[in-house]
């Protein structure tokens, strides 16, 4: 029993993470309608600059936070203006492919500026860890912290969303673009907002991530991205319960599936079962029906 | 306008595939020449080499996850070069160290094996990892080319007479862990922990669960991980805890294990931790907590923390030129040349004799030489290319390696 | 009529580019002005060119993301190499190659019709989302399988050698993520430019044929394609089983080009689909031509970069993203336009007919 408990805790944990990140790609998705396959490499720098500003010049871990947010708010920022803004109106395949041009830019120059040898992040959290069932059972500080943070941004995202005139702009122009701009609502600036807080989330996820993990390497992001963007798909891209849902059913399942089934077959495990969900719902766990217009 | 692109398209790969052509046929007609206006450019230092000079080249990942070991062969490489040269030379002609990126992927090898071939390569260094090792033995056995990895575990790389390996195989690393372990009485229940996906680490593991019962080693449980999800190993530790794991056996590399190490502290277990070679350079990991590794046994033939003057030098000029405390890849690839060295020295072969001929020289003067290196005393070579040297078992107290007699 | 006979020029254009492609490259073989580094990516280049194709024809033709396709080559790679494996020096090598195109072909297209079913259920990104993860799917469960044959017949184990529990006489095929060694390499330029003759045939065919013309009648707009009548789905599923054994062909050609094979991220995760994904819009989607031009320039553009050591990738994903500014932003192409009429004021015409085919094949 506490082993089982242990190993939904991990999970827990890991989908707590890959919840955070889903939010980010589940902004950009909803609103841009794009796929931004650099997301989990901004990810990556957005735990760079943390650590350069904790770990380099040893300032308190609050300026490592407010670093890499506001550092991965401008470089989303720059990066949409740069390789994505050109081409809107182009077919969201040519984004689709400027975004892993992005990608392996931001990875490689990670690679040639921080080297190819991995660092080791110290956590910026310092909550200290809770057991349950006698010490059998053990909760790190940082799973508490990713699970805050994950329902204090899930709740945040929604109250913006749906309280502010910004938010109201960006749910217009994920409806209908064309409508939204006669509406007099700016597109290209309610799309530059998105990538902002899309990157914000990003480097927030950066920190929790590699406090979690504690390791930092040009590839860190890649791989978290892509479980991220799957457990977006899960909970139904747009929605942003769905991303939250989404990313803490893929942690539990990663985990449950090496404890229980096979620790070989893990990754199989939770994309076979994406695969089923979609053939079930085919909009993803919260994912709204698309209607279609004749 | 879709013409116009196709146009402009064209137009590109035909220049580019031009620019094969005459490349090529510059190398081919006058190889020296080329390497020589080449070795100008980087090194400024000619003089001596118009039409004599070594040129010997590696390959291994410089781009993507596998990067830190292709930069460590190719750093060690060019250290050892570098000393070679100030003292005179391979039989009096200067070496020239070429080094390509294969990004750890076989094809891309095989692209750099032909590109190090077009810059007119002799000898080959390389690869640096497995897979791609074993397809490039293959070119290398049809060229006839000499050919020594630094770092290619996998038993089968060196089936070929031409190919020589510097580190233990696979099957020698689990077998030595599973005596070691096994003879030192370490423990009896153990859970190891490894990478299914990579070939390192599944080879290690299949030999060790082979070997230990012949110890009277029971392994509890094994656990796997992939590529793709190395962060979270929390489900696995758990699982050599709830199986009583005396001692957990880590073959993969210091990256991982270290998350390993981090997360079995956070969950309160502390068995013995035993790794291989590739757990060298947990110590210099930067900013790791080495608090964590305290304990830490690992089999390996190179540890940068060693006193002797051949590590400690090397151990310096590493950290002089790169600013990083060299792993065990690097001192492995400064080992190969100097065994490139011994042996071209013992067959005295000339950089004007063929691709073919320097090889059928170097392969039998190989297993006659006998030098020591950073990563072994009197290291020596079957003629099966297998390196016969001891590793030292080494276990970490204070945040540095002592020697486990 | 006008069109069909444009349709058949383009067409014969394609051929004989590959043709004249061939001869270039056999004619700088045979005297001998060819690098090493060129020599070994001729293979390479013929099936990176049937991938761009093949998969042009899921992309541009029926108009559905896929990001999977590097796994229908992995499954074409595999089931070609143990057949490779098994049957060993017992047959020539060019009857064992043969054999191995037809059971790497069939075997992806098994898997194109298994993953193809829900194409039929999902739209857009969902289903980009359920290729990619297929292909991971298909890469994880490759490096965990063990395959052994002896005298018994053939084992299987997802765990170890052991489990396989061989007779003496066995052997083991594949060794999980050790993958399968001593392949034959007997894939040659000469077969390489065959296959991807048969690959333009069977695309170029299908495109022009009754099924293709309803899957991109689909394409364009799905509802009044099925109004009229057309059996959309089974004809999607046509394209793509098709396309994935051609995926599965070009994985044949990989596996008989290397003396060893593995399943990494590298060569068969889910980067190499976008990396085929990014030949197919460069060159333009739906232009089967284009994608081929493109794989092939992007083939070689890596190796060229070289000179540039450290700084190569990075440069890459320069490129990459300049090209694609340059190819596809509507601000760009208004201004190419515009430069093109001032300049070329007689081709004027041609290019007004050629601007709405951009979907065109």
């Amino acid at each position: 029993m506490s082993s089982f408990l242990s190993y939904l805790i991990s999970g827990i944990s890991l989908g707590s993470v890959y919840a955070i990140i889903a939010l980010g790609y589940t902004m950009v998705y909803g609103i841009a309608k794009m796929l931004n396959f650099a997301h989990g490499d901004i990810i990556m720098v957005g735990a760079y600059m943390a650590y350069v500003t904790f770990t380099g010049l040893g300032l308190p871990p609050i300026a490592a936070i407010a670093v890499a947010t506001v550092g991965c708010t401008v470089l989303g920022v720059l990066i949409e203006a740069i390789a994505y803004k050109p081409l809107r109106g182009a077919s969201s395949l040519n984004v689709l492919i400027t975004a892993i041009g992005v990608s392996y830019f931001l990875q490689n120059s990670a690679l040639l500026v921080f080297g190819a040898d991995s660092k080791t992040f110290t956590s910026l959290v310092n909550i200290p860890s809770v057991s349950i069932m006698d010490g059998a059972v053990i909760i790190s500080g940082v799973t508490i912290a990713s699970i805050v943070t994950c329902i204090i941004v899930m709740v945040v995202l929604t109250l913006f969303i749906n309280k502010t005139k910004a938010g109201q702009a960006m749910l217009a122009v994920s409806e209908d673009t064309g409508a939204a701009t006669l509406m007099g609502i700016s597109v290209n600036r309610t799309i530059a907002i998105t990538f902002a807080i899309g990157s914000a989330l990003a480097g927030i996820a950066g920190v929790l991530l590699c406090s979690a993990y504690p390791t930092l390497s040009s590839q860190t992001g890649a791989m978290p991205g892509i479980k991220a963007f799957t457990a977006a798909v899960f909970g139904g891209i747009g929605s942003i319960p769905g991303a939250m849902i989404g990313g803490m059913v893929m942690g539990v399942v990663e985990n449950l599936s090496k404890a229980y089934i096979s620790s070989q077959l893990s990754d199989a495990i939770v994309f076979a079962l994406l695969i089923i969900i979609l053939l079930v719902k085919p909009t993803g766990l919260m994912g709204k029906k698309i209607q279609e217009k004749v | 306008m879709k013409k116009f692109i196709s146009l402009a398209l064209v137009a590109a790969m035909t220049a580019s595939l031009a620019a094969c052509g005459s490349s090529s046929s510059s190398t081919e007609t006058s190889a020296a020449a080329a390497d020589s206006a080449a070795e100008s450019t980087e090194s400024g230092d000619s003089s001596a080499s118009a039409d004599g000079e070594f040129v010997i080249g590696g390959s291994g990942p410089l781009t993507g996850g596998a990067a830190i070991y292709g930069m460590a062969v190719k750093n060690g490489g060019q250290i050892a070069v570098d000393e070679i040269n100030a003292a005179g030379g391979i039989n009096g002609h200067k070496v020239k160290w070429v080094f390509e990126d294969d990004e750890h992927d076989a094809e891309k090898a095989l692209n750099a094996y032909n590109t190090l071939k077009d810059a007119g390569l002799q000898i080959m260094v390389g690869t640096v990892t497995s897979g791609p090792c074993l397809a490039v033995v293959q070119e290398t056995a049809d060229d006839n080319m000499f050919q020594i990895t630094p770092s290619g575990t996998t038993q089968d790389i060196t089936a070929n007479p031409n190919v020589f390996r510097m580190c233990f195989s696979d099957p020698a690393q689990g077998a030595k862990s599973a005596q070691y372990i096994g003879e030192h009485e370490l423990a009896t229940k153990v859970g190891v922990i490894y990478d299914s996906s990579d070939p390192y680490s599944q080879g290690i593991y299949e030999t060790f669960d082979s070997e230990a019962p012949n110890y009277g080693i029971e392994i509890v449980a094994a656990e796997a991980f992939t590529a793709d999800s190395k962060t979270d190993f929390k489900t696995q530790i758990q699982k050599m805890k709830d199986a009583g794991a005396e001692l957990v056996f880590l073959p993969f590399y210091y990256t991982e294990a270290a998350l390993v190490l981090q997360q079995a502290k956070e969950l309160n277990y502390s068995p013995v931790f035993f790794g291989c070679d590739g757990m060298d350079g947990i110590l210099n990991l930067e900013n790791f907590d080495t608090s964590l590794a305290e304990g830490l046994m690992l089999l390996t033939p190179f540890a940068a923390d060693a006193t002797d003057d051949l590590t400690v030098n090397f151990v310096n000029t590493y950290k002089e030129q790169y600013g990083d405390t060299p792993i065990q890849f690097a001192a492995d690839a400064y080992d190969c040349l100097y065994a490139i060295k011994n042996a071209a020295e013992k067959a005295n072969i000339t950089p004007d004799m063929s691709v073919s001929d320097i090889c059928d020289a170097l392969e039998t003067a190989m297993p006659e030489i006998i030098f020591n290196g950073l990563t072994g005393e009197n290291i020596k070579f079957n003629s099966d290319g297998e390196p016969d040297k001891a590793p030292k078992a080494v276990v970490i107290k204070d945040g540095a390696y002592v020697l486990a007699d | 009529m006008n069109m069909k006979s444009k349709k058949i020029r383009s067409n014969i254009i394609t051929f004989g580019l590959v043709i004249v492609f061939y001869a270039v490259m056999e004619a700088m073989l045979v005297t001998g002005s060819m690098s090493s580094l060129m020599k070994g990516l001729l293979v390479p280049l013929c099936y990176y060119m049937i991938l761009a194709a093949s998969l042009n024809l899921v992309v541009g033709i029926s108009g559905e993301l896929s990001l999977g396709h590097a796994g229908f080559m992995c499954i074409g790679a595999f089931s070609s190499a143990v057949f490779a494996r098994m049957v060993g020096d017992s047959i020539p090598g060019g009857a064992e190659l043969f054999i191995s195109v037809l059971i790497g072909a069939a075997f992806a297209a098994i898997f194109g019709f298994l993953i193809g079913i829900p194409v039929l259920r999902l739209r857009g990104d969902y289903l980009a989302i359920v290729t990619l993860a297929f292909g991971e799917i298909i890469k994880n469960v490759i490096n965990a399988v063990y395959l052994g044959v002896d005298s018994n017949g053939v084992h299987v184990s997802l765990k170890d050698v052991k489990s396989l529990g061989l007779l003496d006489d066995g052997e083991v095929i594949i060794k999980g993520a050790q993958g399968i060694g001593n392949l034959p390499r007997n894939a040659t330029f000469t077969i390489g430019i065959v296959l991807l003759l048969i690959t333009l045939f069977i695309i170029t065919n299908l495109v022009n044929s009754r099924q293709g013309r309803a899957i991109m009648s689909s394409r364009d707009n799905r509802i009044a394609a099925e109004s009229v009548g057309l059996n959309v789905s089974e004809y999607k599923l046509t394209a793509f089983v098709i396309s994935a054994a051609l995926a599965g062909v070009a994985g044949v050609l990989y596996s008989h080009n290397l003396a060893n094979l593995q399943a990494t991220s590298k060569n068969f995760g889910y980067n190499q689909s976008i990396l085929i994904l990014v030949f197919v819009v460069l060159g333009g989607i739906g232009n089967i031509r284009g994608s081929l031009i493109a794989a092939l320039v992007l083939t070689i553009l890596p190796e060229k970069l070289r000179f540039f050591n450290d700084y190569r990738m990075l440069i890459y994903a320069i490129v990459l993203i300049v090209m694609m500014i340059m190819t596809s932003a509507p601000k760009v192409v208004a201004w190419r336009k515009m430069v093109a009429e001032k300049y070329f004021k007689k081709s004027r015409e041609t290019e007004a007919g050629g601007k709405t085919d951009a979907k065109e094949v």
